[in-house]
């Protein structure tokens, strides 16, 4: 089947959308963006794909006896399991790239011992993983190297003091290996690991035993259907670094209203708070962009705003939402510089004032600079759709959703939980435009 | 390939694309220099004023040269020698938020006052300021009669509020002329007043203005033969500066026009740094003066993505001519009454507004950009309205982007493409949206 990719490339992630003929969302893939955007998209694709697979099995699957009525719960299992197989693969490039890296002078002379150990860290790992992946096993990240990295730690440091093995010399080789083999995307035949994961299921989990017999020739048609890469579209600030010619670039001001659009056709205005900047946007009932206005010379009010915050505060950014939405009174900060809000910050402290409360005058300082950059882009129209990481902070979508009632009265605010793909949803659907000779937004 | 444009600062000097006309303009320029810093030691006069409402054709009545300090503040910026100046002014106690053009002046006064040509500027002996709307203006000549100390005059123009210019507001003008300029400028230079040799000045300028508007006109073709803005900014020297009404003036207007209506005959595009445009895209009129301080790559980012200006408000701030006005002859001090009330920088809003959305219409516009400047406050304020009064008036798309006249700390190059590559692709959807059909899902 046809398939339209988006791609956004943002400063912190890279999103990727795929997209059917029907317009349907086929999967959504992120990973962090490692300031290396060609693997990014590589595995944002990937991951993309991957989720595309899981809606195509949900399709097939959808009346299959044995796993209706607990789809949901069969599909979970199925997509650990594949995980729990991605992961084991890409431990073995991992291991093998180790043994590879095992040579410099210091290590001159050791080599063998060092490679005994690693090849138990390993061992231990693979050994463990199914645990990572168990059901309602709860993971700090999924991104492989953020799992990879914390349990060879924990594991390597035991392995190496058994074998009186200085642990900075395994952690030398862990550390020089890591970054190639998380700049290759898993490379393993995504139709076999999903069997493989499928054979687990069927032998694991009680619930599903039925279904053996009855699962395998769906699975397998869905699997075997074709995904062709029918036309990517790329946007975001990585975009130009890609080799990708002009006709499969869009602007993100263009992907977020025409995102926006796809996931609420009545919208009119559309916010984005992200990273580095804050995009007032207005569309007509097309999703075509009308007029636009962002931030400029200063990046006040963005995302990294926060994040600036979170590390003057000593917290994590997701904190920072809960915790400001405990305050009983918002206290006053200066809204224009992001260096000036952390000195106010540190004085209002000094001065007594609750943290929960000055968080909360800081996510209003961030929406009161976003409703000026939605002034000047022409004020709000019903509907409004706030897209962005931003929005997933229920503290500024609260201070947001106040200052909307102010100034312009009853408007139907829309928060997609999948915002943050906005702008790749926008660029799929730029991408399935060109092919149909929908030529809107595409050069002649 | 990558699509990272590669700076064009210095390096790319040598092989600039010019006409013979931009030849001609720079040699002017620099005969204008030349002439200015030696003024002096030929027992010249010299007189300063600004562009707008500026009265050329009478101060050489007075054999009187004449200094632009825009002008001089521009080919700073231009030579990329405005940040040290700004940086000079700002040492002295001028603000972060002060017009960058008075603070390049400033600066370069307090850093020896050095002409482009390497040598210093003479200190003037009058200030001529013709009062058309820019109260910085007024600011400015403030500061250099405190540090020249020499014979000030103040025209005041009447602003011009409604696109109509009453008997009173003219009569007001020339009774200033009469009463007030002429006396000074004759008391300073020491010369007469003779109207025959005014008249003859604005023949001169009268011919020079209709060749003008031909060259600024023939943007109408498609693919239009020039840039008005970019472009626009070397055709506009001239007749903005010291030049009108003087020979060479009607010369070189002459020649860029036989220039461009060959351009027009063979179907080209506008000739840029980098050579000759490729084919023309997007269509734009445009508000607002350019950023100069990195003025190639901005123009860059324009012409690389095919987008030529076909009408802008800012070659219209020394003298608008394209609605009929010419410097008369046979009514002189009428005229350059006239022509100050009638310049860009004295019209109200509204009449802004009504010009942009003729322009659009006129030159088969597809939008309108807006370069707003961080540090002009006379002209910025009010631009976001006439955006939203453009864009309802036509239904063509509007951008805005921000940078500085002079400063180059206020010019981001991944900003400001980013929004003009929105910009484009924006246009392009609007132009193509009536293709689409039930595009929602």
């Amino acid at each position: 089947m046809r398939t339209f990719i988006g791609i956004d490339l943002g400063s912190t992630t890279t999103k990727a959308v795929l997209m059917d003929d029907d317009q349907k969302i086929l999967g959504r893939g992120i990973t962090n963006s490692r300031s290396n955007y060609a693997t990014a998209t590589q595995v944002a694709t990937q991951e993309a794909t991957v989720d595309a697979r899981l809606t195509l099995l949900r399709r097939e699957l959808s009346d299959v006896e044995g796993v209706k009525g607990k789809l949901d719960e069969f599909l979970d299992h199925l997509n650990r399991n594949f995980r729990l197989e991605q992961f084991v693969e890409q431990l073995g490039d991992l291991e093998a790239t180790c043994i590879e890296n095992i040579d410099g002078p210091r290590l001159k002379g050791v080599e063998k011992e060092v490679q005994v150990v690693i090849e138990e860290v390993f061992k231990r790992l693979r050994e463990e993983a199914p645990e990572l992946f168990a059901p309602g096993a709860k993971r700090k990240s999924d991104f492989f190297r953020d799992i990879a990295g914390s349990r060879y730690l924990a594991v390597g440091e035991n392995v190496a003091k058994d074998a009186k093995l200085p642990f900075d010399l395994v952690l030398n080789v862990y550390d020089k290996s890591i970054i190639d083999v998380e700049n290759r995307p898993p490379a393993g035949d995504m139709s076999a690991k999903f069997l493989r994961a499928l054979n687990r299921v069927l032998a694991e989990a009680p619930e599903f035993k039925a279904a053996k017999g009855k699962v395998e020739k769906p699975v397998k048609d869905a699997l075997g259907i074709e995904l062709e890469d029918t036309y990517t579209v790329g946007t975001g600030y990585g975009r130009v670094t890609l080799p990708f010619s002009k006709e499969h670039i869009r602007s993100e001001i263009l992907c977020h209203g025409l995102g926006a659009h796809m996931m609420y056709p009545d919208t009119r205005t559309v916010l984005d708070i992200g990273g580095q900047d804050t995009k007032g946007i207005q569309v007509d009932d097309r999703g075509i962009v009308e007029n636009f206005q962002m931030n400029d010379r200063c990046a006040a009010g963005c995302g990294r705003y926060l994040g600036y915050i979170a590390d003057e505060m000593n917290m994590g950014l997701h904190e920072l939402g809960p915790m400001a939405m405990k305050s009983t009174k918002s206290v006053r900060i200066n809204s224009t510089c992001t260096v000036f809000a952390g000195a106010e910050l540190r004085d209002r402290l000094a001065l007594g004032e609750k943290r929960e409360d000055i968080l909360a005058g800081l996510h209003r300082a961030i929406i009161l600079r976003a409703m000026s950059i939605i002034s000047r882009s022409g004020g709000i129209t019903d509907q409004f759709t706030f897209t962005g990481g931003v929005a997933k902070n229920e503290a500024a979508v609260r201070e947001l959703k106040k200052l909307v009632q102010e100034n312009y009265g009853d408007v139907t605010i829309n928060i997609n939980p999948e915002s943050i793909y906005t702008g790749a949803l926008g660029g799929a659907t730029f991408a399935r435009r060109a092919v149909e000779g929908d030529q809107t937004g595409v050069e002649a | 390939m990558s699509r990272v444009p590669p700076s064009t600062t210095g390096a790319a000097k040598k092989d600039v694309a010019k006409d013979a006309s931009m030849i001609k303009q720079k040699e002017m320029m620099a005969a204008h220099y030349d002439r200015l810093t030696s003024a002096k030691e030929n027992g010249k006069k010299v007189c300063s004023t600004f562009v707008p409402g500026n009265l050329n054709e009478l101060i050489m009545c007075f054999d009187l040269v004449n200094n632009l300090p825009e002008t001089n503040a521009i080919q700073m910026g231009l030579r990329k020698k405005s940040g040290q100046n700004v940086l000079e002014a700002e040492k002295m106690g001028h603000s972060e938020d002060v017009c960058t053009y008075v603070k390049s002046d400033i600066g370069m006064m307090a850093k020896g006052n050095i002409a482009p040509n390497g040598k210093p500027f003479p200190d003037p002996d009058v200030l001529l300021l013709s009062y058309t709307g820019c109260f910085t203006f007024m600011k400015w000549f403030e500061l250099l009669r405190e540090q020249y100390g020499c014979e000030t005059i103040m025209l005041h123009t009447p602003y011009d509020a409604t696109g109509n210019i009453t008997k009173n507001m003219r009569d007001y003008m020339v009774k200033q002329l009469k009463e007030e300029v002429i006396p000074k400028l004759e008391k300073v230079s020491g010369v007469k007043f003779d109207i025959d040799r005014l008249r003859e000045n604005l023949k001169e300028s009268a011919k020079a203005e209709d060749d003008l508007v031909h060259v600024l006109q023939a943007a109408k073709n498609r693919p239009s033969p020039i840039d008005a803005y970019f472009g626009g900014i070397y055709y506009i020297g001239p007749i903005f500066g010291a030049f009108r009404g003087t020979k060479d003036a009607t010369d070189y207007y002459a020649m860029l026009s036989e220039e461009v209506d060959e351009r027009v005959r063979q179907k080209l595009g506008p000739i840029t740094p980098d050579g000759p445009m490729g084919e023309e895209k997007y269509r734009l009129v445009t508000e607002g003066p350019p950023n100069y301080t990195s003025f190639r790559d901005f123009w860059k980012m324009f012409y690389e993505d095919g987008a030529v200006v076909v009408a802008s408000a800012y070659t219209k701030v020394g003298g608008v001519y394209d609605f009929g006005f010419r410097h008369d002859p046979v009514n002189p001090l009428e005229s350059l009454a006239d022509y100050c009330m009638g310049v860009y920088t004295n019209r109200s809003l509204p009449q802004r507004i009504d010009m942009l959305a003729t322009y659009i219409e006129e030159y088969e516009a597809d939008g309108l950009l807006i370069n707003s400047i961080k540090s002009c406050n006379s002209f910025a304020a009010g631009e976001l309205m006439i955006m939203r009064e453009v864009e309802k008036r036509t239904g063509k798309p509007a951008a805005f982007v921000e940078t500085d006249l002079v400063d180059p700390r206020y010019f981001s190059p991944s900003n400001v493409k980013n929004r003009l590559e929105s910009y484009f692709q924006m246009v392009d959807q609007k132009r193509k949206g009536a293709r689409v059909t039930g595009a929602a899902a």
